[in-house]
């Protein structure tokens, strides 16, 4: 059985690999989308406790971005993009090319800011399928913007079935001035990440 | 007497006499259940996440789950002289925070707290006055152990006192 606390260095590095192979897709994704140079850093992944996630978004009740997508076919889970107010801003510059705003995201930011969490995941999903050799689907994004506590509550609450740890893949994009920091979280199913495991030759 | 507001963190609970609150932050599809002893001023509050502490294995921490979670919440208000027939119970979270046209009962996990929460309570004959459940919107909520008022604050969908 998968335990969360228990995962070795031997696969935080691969999930590293993983994280790093995604997001290199994705800022090059992104680089095409706005026809600009998109610098990404080396993700940071990290196993926190529940208590500990909220905090790292600036507390249970700062407002944040949260964009969920469940995942199909060989594995069987979900993702879930969490960017703070600030990135969200930030990342809706950048795509429409304007200067810093404090307005609140209007229906076209969202919207652009969903199908920029869409490449996102496609990019992880694709590098984790190319790496693995299994079939894996996304579903649309459904977008929410909340409590970080309450959208938090979502995957927390799917690892709440197996273990007091979440695992978080920390991403960081940068053109120009416009500094976008994202969460990921990955949830394949028990059975999933076993097939993962099996597939990467390390079960 | 200075009042003092303790912070019940996910999956776990606590208890206070008048005139200290108790508080949880941020509630997306877990439940917070307060219960409330209006005679002796006792109040008590569980942050839930999820119904049943039988459908799983690592099961624990008993804040984690309704029915685990009631029941120790009412031991430890009787610690501390509460009277369980005195009882009272107010909830509030259980929302969906993304919406999708699928059979995922993950993502139903709000709906099936709140069912879970009010059995467990039916169950212990804890009467459930009032209650803030369901929707697609986080909340925030604060218990008055000197008179058991439930605020509940959200972002964009009011506040209120249950």
């Amino acid at each position: 059985m998968l335990d969360v606390e228990n995962l070795n260095h031997f696969m935080i590095d691969i999930l590293k690999e993983l994280g790093n192979i995604g997001a290199g897709n994705a800022a090059t994704a992104l680089a095409s989308l706005i026809s600009k140079k998109v610098n990404m850093d080396v993700p940071n992944v990290r196993i926190l406790e529940f208590k500990e996630v909220a905090s790292v978004l600036g507390g249970e009740e700062n407002l944040v971005v949260g964009i969920y997508f469940e995942i199909t076919e060989d594995v069987i889970g979900n993702m879930l993009f969490v960017l703070d107010m600030d990135s969200a801003i930030n990342l809706t510059n950048m795509l429409f090319n304007r200067e810093k705003k404090d307005k609140e995201l209007d229906e076209m930011d969202i919207s652009a800011i969903s199908e920029v969490g869409n490449i996102l995941a496609s990019s992880y999903a694709n590098s984790l399928s190319s790496l693995t050799g299994l079939k894996i689907v996304i579903s649309i994004p459904s977008i929410s913007i909340d409590m970080a506590g309450a959208i938090l509550s979502v995957p927390a609450i799917q690892y709440g079935h197996v273990a007091d740890h979440a695992l978080m893949i920390e991403t960081i994009f940068e053109e120009n001035q416009n500094l976008v920091t994202g969460n990921l979280f990955f949830l394949p199913n028990l059975s999933s990440f076993d097939k993962i495991l099996t597939a990467l030759g390390v079960n | 007497m200075e009042v003092n507001t303790i912070k019940v963190g996910m999956a776990d609970l606590n208890v206070t006499k008048a005139p200290h609150q108790l508080t949880t932050l941020g509630l997306g599809s877990c439940v917070g259940i307060t219960l409330y002893d209006g005679v002796n001023k006792v109040a008590g509050l569980v942050h839930i996440m999820l119904p049943s502490s039988k459908e799983i294995k690592n099961n624990q921490n008993k804040a984690k789950f309704a029915d685990t979670g009631i029941e120790e919440l009412v031991k430890s208000m009787e610690k501390i002289g509460a009277d369980r027939k005195n009882l009272v119970a107010k909830i509030a979270g259980g929302a969906q925070m993304f919406n999708f046209n699928s059979n995922n009962q993950m993502l139903k996990i709000g709906e099936r707290n709140v069912l879970a929460t009010k059995e467990k309570l039916k169950e212990l004959n804890i009467r459930l006055v009032s209650e803030d459940t369901g929707g697609n919107f986080g909340r925030t909520i604060v218990l008055d152990s000197i008179d058991g008022s439930l605020y509940v604050r959200t972002i964009g969908h009011g506040e209120k006192i249950i």
